[in-house]
C-alpha cells in the first residue's frame, strides 16, 4: 500500500470510495438497462410483453421472435425477416471498406513521406470532409448515382460510403505514419526502392494497428449508417438499419415488441462483436477522430 | 520535411525519376479529385439548389435569390427544428461532458473492476442509433415500458409520458443521446486525466491541498483541451443528429421533434421543396464549419511548429 499511497487517488476515505463505487455500479446499470430489456423481451411471447412488466425475465422462454425477426417478419411489404438485409449490409460494408482504407493508407503514406507543396491544403480539405454534414451532399449524390445508373444499388452505396469515408482512413493513416522515420524511407530510396516497394516493404508490415483501427471504425460507421441507405438504397438494396427502422416504425399491425427487439439485437450483434473482441483498437479508433496528434 | 521536395529539379533531366517525382501525387490524386468532387463541387452544388426554385427536381432556370433563406426562417416547422436543436444540444454536450469527467474522476481513482466497467459505458457507442432509438422508444413508451413497469410494481400513479408529449418528447431523445455518447466522452477524459503529470499532483499533496482541491485547481483546469474537443465532437454530432430521431419519435408528435436534419429530409424528399431543403443544409453546414473550422485550423496550425 505504501507504494500508492502517494496518489491522489488513495487518499480518499472509505465512506468517499463507497459513494464512487456505488456510482459507477449505479451508472453501468443505466447502461446495461437498454442491452438488457432489449435481451429479455426478445425472449418472451408478445402477451408477456404487453400485461407483464418489461424488467421482469420471461416466464416462458421463446426463440420465437429471433427466428421471425430473421426470416419471417414483414418489413415493408415483403414477409421475409431481417435477413437479405442483413446480407445487402454486408455486401455494401466489406468493399466499401477494404476500398476506403487501402486508399486513406496510400493517402497518409504520400501525405507524411512524400510531401510537396501544398500538401498540408490537400490534407486540410480531406480532413474538412469528415465533418459536413451529409445533407449537404443528398441531393447532388441523388443525382449523380442516378445519371451512373447506380442509384438504387449496393454498387452505389459502397460508392458513396467509401468516397465519404477517405477524409477519416486518411487522417488515421496520415498521423500513424507522420510518426514513423523519415530517415528509414530515405535510406531505402537511395539504396533505389521504388514509392510502392517502400510502402509494401517497409510501411505496410508495421501498419497492422492502425489497420485494424482502421477497419473498425469504417465497419462501424458503415454498418450503423441509416441517411446513405434510407437515401440511396432500393429495392434490392435496403441495408439493415433501414429495414430495422421500416420494420419497429410500420404503421400497419400489431406491433411486435419482441420481434423489434430481436431485429434490433441482429441489426446490432456484428458491432458489438467486432466491440467486444477488439475494443481496444475501436476506442483508440473513436479518440483519433476526436484528438488529433 | 519539406526537403524530399528539393529534388524535384534534379529529378527532370531522368524520365524514371520524374515519374518516381510523379507518382505520389498521382496515387494521392483520385482521392483529392473525390473529395473535391463529392464534397465541395456538392457543396457548391446544393449552394446554387438554395438560391434556385426547384421544388421536386434541381431546376436552375427559376432564380429566387435569398428566398429560400426568408422562406425557411418564417416557416414554423424550421423555427421550431432550430429550437430543438437549442435544448438538444445544450443540454447533450452539457449532461455528456458533466456525466463523462464525473465517471472518468472516479474511475481514476484506482478501482478494482475498472477493466470490467469501462467496456460497458462504452458499449453504447457501438451500436447504431437506430438500434438506440429502438431500444429506448419502447422502454420510454408508456404502454409496455417505464411507466408500465413502475405501475406493475405498485407505484399505480407513476406517468411518465413524454415521449408521447409534445413538449417534452424532445428531452426523451436528449435521455438516449446521452446514454449512447457520455461513454466516449468518459474516455476521452480518462486519457487526459492519465495524463496528467504525477509530479505536479504530489506537489500539491506536499502543500496539503485536499483531493477535492486538487481536483477542482489542478486536473480540471488541466482538461481544458479535452473538454474543447468533447465539445466540437457532441456540438457536431448534436448538429447531424438525425437516425435518432427517426428511430424514436420521426419527428413526432407532430412536428414536436424536428431538427434541422429532419427538416432537410423532410421539406426536399417529402415535401418536394429543394430550394428550401437545399437552404436548411446549407445552414447546417455553416453551423458545423463554424464550430470545426477554427478547431481545425488551431490543431493543424499548432503542429507545423
Amino acid at each position: 500500500m505504501s507504494a500508492v499511497s502517494q496518489d491522489v487517488a488513495t487518499r480518499n476515505s472509505i465512506f468517499t470510495r463507497a459513494i464512487i463505487y456505488v456510482v459507477l455500479i449505479l451508472f453501468a446499470i443505466y447502461y446495461l438497462l437498454p442491452l438488457y430489456v432489449m435481451v429479455v423481451n426478445s425472449l418472451k411471447p408478445l402477451d408477456e410483453i404487453r400485461q407483464g412488466n418489461m424488467l421482469a425475465l420471461p416466464q416462458q422462454w421463446t426463440i420465437a421472435p429471433w427466428l421471425s425477426a430473421w426470416s419471417t417478419a414483414q418489413i415493408g411489404v415483403q414477409p421475409v425477416g431481417l435477413k437479405p438485409y442483413f446480407i445487402n449490409s454486408m455486401m455494401m460494408v466489406v468493399p466499401a471498406v477494404a476500398i476506403s482504407t487501402m486508399l486513406g493508407a496510400l493517402n497518409g503514406y504520400v501525405l507524411t513521406k512524400w510531401r510537396f507543396k501544398g500538401d498540408n491544403i490537400v490534407f486540410g480539405l480531406m480532413l474538412l470532409a469528415c465533418f459536413i454534414p451529409f445533407q449537404i451532399v443528398l441531393i447532388p449524390s441523388a443525382r449523380i448515382l442516378g445519371m451512373t445508373g447506380l442509384a438504387g444499388t449496393i454498387t452505389g452505396l459502397v460508392l458513396i460510403h467509401a468516397i465519404y469515408g477517405l477524409g477519416f482512413t486518411t487522417l488515421f493513416f496520415r498521423n500513424y505514419y507522420e510518426a514513423f522515420p523519415t530517415e528509414l524511407i530515405r535510406a531505402a530510396q537511395i539504396d533505389g526502392a521504388s514509392f510502392f516497394q517502400i510502402f509494401r516493404r517497409i510501411l505496410l508490415p508495421s501498419s497492422g494497428p492502425i489497420i485494424v483501427v482502421t477497419v473498425i471504425w469504417q465497419f462501424t460507421n458503415i454498418w450503423n449508417d441509416f441517411l446513405f441507405g434510407s437515401s440511396f438504397s432500393g429495392f434490392n438494396s435496403i441495408p439493415l438499419t433501414v429495414a430495422l427502422n421500416n420494420l419497429v416504425n410500420s404503421s400497419t399491425g400489431v406491433k411486435e415488441y419482441n420481434v423489434h427487439f430481436a431485429g434490433a439485437i441482429l441489426a446490432a450483434l456484428p458491432t458489438l462483436i467486432v466491440y467486444i473482441v477488439s475494443g481496444r483498437y475501436f476506442v483508440r479508433g473513436l479518440m483519433a477522430g476526436a484528438v488529433k496528434g | 520535411m519539406a526537403d524530399l521536395t528539393t529534388t524535384a529539379p534534379r529529378a527532370v533531366t531522368n524520365p524514371r525519376a520524374t515519374l518516381q517525382d510523379l507518382l505520389p501525387k498521382l496515387v494521392l490524386a483520385p482521392s483529392f479529385a473525390l473529395i473535391l468532387i463529392f464534397v465541395y463541387g456538392f457543396i457548391i452544388f446544393t449552394a446554387f439548389l438554395s438560391f434556385s426554385g426547384s421544388k421536386l427536381l434541381p431546376d436552375f432556370s427559376t432564380w429566387v435569390g435569398f428566398g429560400n433563406y426568408v422562406r425557411l426562417f418564417n416557416h414554423p416547422n424550421w423555427i421550431t427544428a432550430l429550437k430543438n436543436l437549442a435544448i438538444f444540444s445544450v443540454l447533450y454536450i452539457v449532461i455528456c461532458s458533466f456525466i463523462g469527467l464525473a465517471l472518468a474522476i472516479f474511475l481514476d481513482q484506482k478501482i478494482r473492476g475498472e477493466g470490467v466497467l469501462r467496456p460497458i459505458y462504452l458499449y453504447p457507442m457501438a451500436l447504431s442509433f437506430i438500434v438506440t432509438g429502438v431500444a429506448w422508444k419502447w422502454f420510454l413508451d408508456p404502454g409496455i415500458g417505464l411507466e408500465h413497469v413502475m405501475q406493475t410494481w405498485g407505484w399505480e400513479s407513476f406517468s411518465f409520458r413524454w415521449i408521447k408529449e409534445g413538449q417534452m418528447a424532445i428531452y426523451t431523445i436528449v435521455i438516449a443521446a446521452v446514454w449512447q455518447s457520455s461513454g466516449f466522452v468518459m474516455a476521452m477524459f480518462l486519457a487526459g486525466l492519465r495524463g496528467v503529470d504525477n509530479e505536479i499532483i504530489k506537489a500539491a499533496q506536499i502543500d496539503g491541498a485536499s483531493t477535492l482541491t486538487i481536483y477542482r485547481r489542478i486536473i480540471i483546469p488541466l482538461m481544458r483541451p479535452v473538454f474543447l474537443s468533447a465539445f466540437v465532437v457532441l456540438a457536431h454530432l448534436a448538429i447531424k443528429s438525425y437516425d435518432l430521431v427517426v428511430a424514436m419519435t420521426d419527428g413526432g408528435p407532430g412536428t414536436a421533434t424536428w431538427t434541422p436534419a429532419l427538416f432537410m429530409q423532410k421539406f426536399t424528399f417529402g415535401r418536394n421543396e429543394m430550394g428550401m431543403g437545399a437552404a436548411s443544409a446549407i445552414i447546417m453546414m455553416m453551423m458545423i464549419f463554424t464550430i470545426i473550422v477554427p478547431y481545425l485550423y488551431s490543431e493543424l496550425g499548432g503542429k507545423k511548429k
